[in-house]
């Protein structure tokens, strides 16, 4: 029986919604291929967060574990990946589009031959010739990749495909690789992280604010709405070069390209650059006093007002919100 | 010390992207083009990075697999500062072939820091760095967000959840590069663009490789919605809205 295999990547020990949705779309190929599911996992993760992946359709999850891979060693985690590949035989592997995906996906492409496609929309439209549609363009058009390679790499972009459950009894196997130790050749020497906080890529709710938020001493409400959603700040460019924000929250052009589920863009004004790295979000909901701002062309949801005003009722009712649900 | 940037040659980021009549391609007469936008980043960290390391780099190469029409690019990336060029006389068809070339091209050069930025904001392939390295079996550090010399050791900065590792790689390695590598894409200077006439631009074969994928048809996307306008004094509406029609929260 052919398979298709998912790598999924955990955090800190535990699965998150991204790789629940890969899984859906992995076991869903191979249903339709007649295909077998399984899940590979790299790193210490406990059996009863192994297991969880079965109810999303996955009937066998091969887990490796080795004290070297406590931090990410590009080489050696496509190496097992990709031995992974050749012992079951898989014709079929997805990652997710996350910034670890992009580390690991490309080197296991080169080390099986195999072709990849990056940011896919969705299921493969035909099986033979192995056609996939991809964003291009940060979404400004779609195209359909054919994969020539008799194993092929989907990487899928995060909220496309969605969470279907299909519960399967699961084997938790434990996978052995022969990595040999002259590929660890980056050394971690230090690490700043501060816990709970989302990788602005991987967010699912993101709060950005643009000039119109007038100054630094004005995020306290826009944080205070971030956490209520459990969501990522962010922010537009000229607000990260004045200093009010750190440069890791600048997204656009030049900045990052993220693709949440929902964006708020509070006092952004819309600028093409701007858009270019927040135009594949599923929901934009834009708050600015100028109802001729081109966000307004971009967002699905609109409020036309002061953002010191109406942020601060944003937080109130969604809060409330939270509260009761 | 030798670096190469990796640089890919863009359409303007506030291009229109006009779809050819059968859809097959992606109708691209009277683009402007740039340098993919990280990749500046890149190349203005490595000149940087050159010019405080007292001449312990010697030399900054940009490298492009592409057409000769890709050339003006290239001469943007030298007037900004590099010292020379090479270029793959191919069309760049899937990262797998762009990123086997390169390392065909320059398999005999020991650079000892590779750039590249993390995506080409046309195709969004994400995937040519980490080809490379592995391509050439060296060491890979994605999602840099800082690149320092220390001694003669590359240090940088990974993103991660909630903040950053430090990294210390071997050299040789390939650095994929994000914003905040540096503040500002360097312009070139009037100087500068005089120079770049005289500079080197090297001009190879392609070899025989493959690309393993085929774009072959393209779609637009769906028009959007106008959108929904909601009253400043009736945010909870905004909040129904969410979570009933989009069911997103
Ligand atoms: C090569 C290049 C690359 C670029 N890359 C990026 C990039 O990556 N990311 C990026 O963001 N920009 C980028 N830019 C800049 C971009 O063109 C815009 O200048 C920038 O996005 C504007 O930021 P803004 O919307 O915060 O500010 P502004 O354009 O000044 O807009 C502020 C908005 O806030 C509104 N406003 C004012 N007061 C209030 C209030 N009290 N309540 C509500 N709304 C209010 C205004 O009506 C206005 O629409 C780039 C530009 C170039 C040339
Ligand atoms: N044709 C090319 N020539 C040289 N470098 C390229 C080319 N295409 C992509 N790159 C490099 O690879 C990075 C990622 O590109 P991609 O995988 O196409 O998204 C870019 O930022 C460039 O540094």
């Amino acid at each position: 029986m052919s398979k298709v295999l998912i790598y999924a990547e955990n955090f800190d020990g535990k699965f998150k919604k991204a790789n629940f949705e890969i899984v859906s779309y992995g076991a869903e190929i191979a249903r339709q291929t007649g295909a077998e599911a399984i899940v590979l996992s790299i790193g210490n993760v406990p059996d009863e967060e192994l297991k969880q992946l079965s109810v999303y359709g996955a009937s066998r999850v091969l887990s490796f574990n080795d004290g070297r891979f406590d931090a990410l060693e590009n080489q050696a985690y496509a190496s097992v990946i990709a031995q992974a590949v050749e012992k079951e035989g898989a014709e079929i592997v997805v990652f997710s589009n996350s910034n670890t995906s992009k580390a690991l996906a490309p080197r296991v492409s080169v080390k099986l031959k195999a072709g990849m496609v990056f940011a896919a929309t969705g299921l493969p439209k035909s099986i033979d010739p192995f056609m996939v549609p991809k964003k291009v363009f940060h979404g400004k058009a779609f195209a359909d990749v054919v994969i020539k390679s008799p194993i092929k790499i989907i990487c899928l972009s995060q909220n496309s495909f969605g969470i279907t459950e299909d519960a399967k009894a699961v084997s938790i196997e434990t996978f052995v690789a022969e990595i040999d130790d002259t590929v660890f050749k980056t050394r971690v020497t230090n690490v700043e992280k501060a816990t709970g906080k989302i990788l602005l890529n991987d967010a699912e709710i993101i709060v950005s604010g643009g000039r119109g938020m007038k100054g630094a001493e004005n995020w306290k409400p826009l944080e205070d709405l971030a956490d209520i959603l459990g969501a990522a700040t962010a922010c537009s460019r000229p607000v990260s070069d004045e200093g009010w924000r750190p440069h890791s929250e600048h997204v656009g052009q030049t900045g990052k390209i993220v693709a949440p589920n929902l964006y708020f863009a509070l006092g952004i004004s819309g600028a093409i650059q701007h858009l270019a790295g927040v135009s594949s979000s599923k929901v934009i909901v834009a708050v600015n006093t100028d109802h001729e701002a081109p966000v307004f062309q971009e967002a699905d949801y609109g409020i036309i007002g002061d953002v010191q005003k109406v942020l601060p009722q944003m937080v109130e009712a969604f809060r409330k919100f939270k509260s009761e649900n | 010390m030798k670096i190469l940037v990796c640089v890919s040659n863009v359409p303007d980021t506030t291009t229109k992207i006009k779809l050819s009549g059968d859809m097959h391609s992606v109708d691209l007469a009277n683009v402007q083009w740039i340098i993919n936008p990280w990749d500046e980043l890149a190349l203005t960290r490595a000149l940087e990075l050159k010019e405080a390391s007292e001449g312990k780099i010697e030399k900054v190469t940009v490298m492009l697999v592409g057409a000769k029409s890709a050339e003006p690019t290239m001469r943007k990336a030298l007037a900004i500062g590099a010292d020379d060029a090479v270029r793959v006389d191919a069309e760049p068809l899937d990262a797998y072939f762009v990123a086997g070339q390169i390392a065909g091209a320059i398999k005999d050069e020991n650079y000892d820091l590779v750039f590249c930025g993390i995506e080409s904001s046309d195709y969004n392939g994400s995937a040519m760095g980490s080809m490379l390295s592995e391509f050439m079996n060296i060491p890979s550090v994605s999602s840099v967000s800082k690149v320092e010399m220390d001694d003669d050791q590359i240090v940088v900065n990974r993103e991660i959840a909630g903040g950053f590792e430090v990294v210390v790689p071997e050299l040789p390695f390939v650095a994929i590069v994000q914003k905040g590598i540096t503040k500002e894409p360097r312009i070139p200077s009037m100087r500068g663009i005089m120079m770049a006439r005289k500079k080197p631009l090297k001009v190879v074969e392609a070899s025989g490789l493959e690309a393993l994928t085929e774009f072959v048809k393209y779609e637009p996307p769906q028009p959007k919605a106008a959108c929904k306008m909601i009253d400043a004094d009736n945010v909870a509406e905004l909040v129904d809205l969410l979570h009933n029609e989009a069911k997103i929260i």
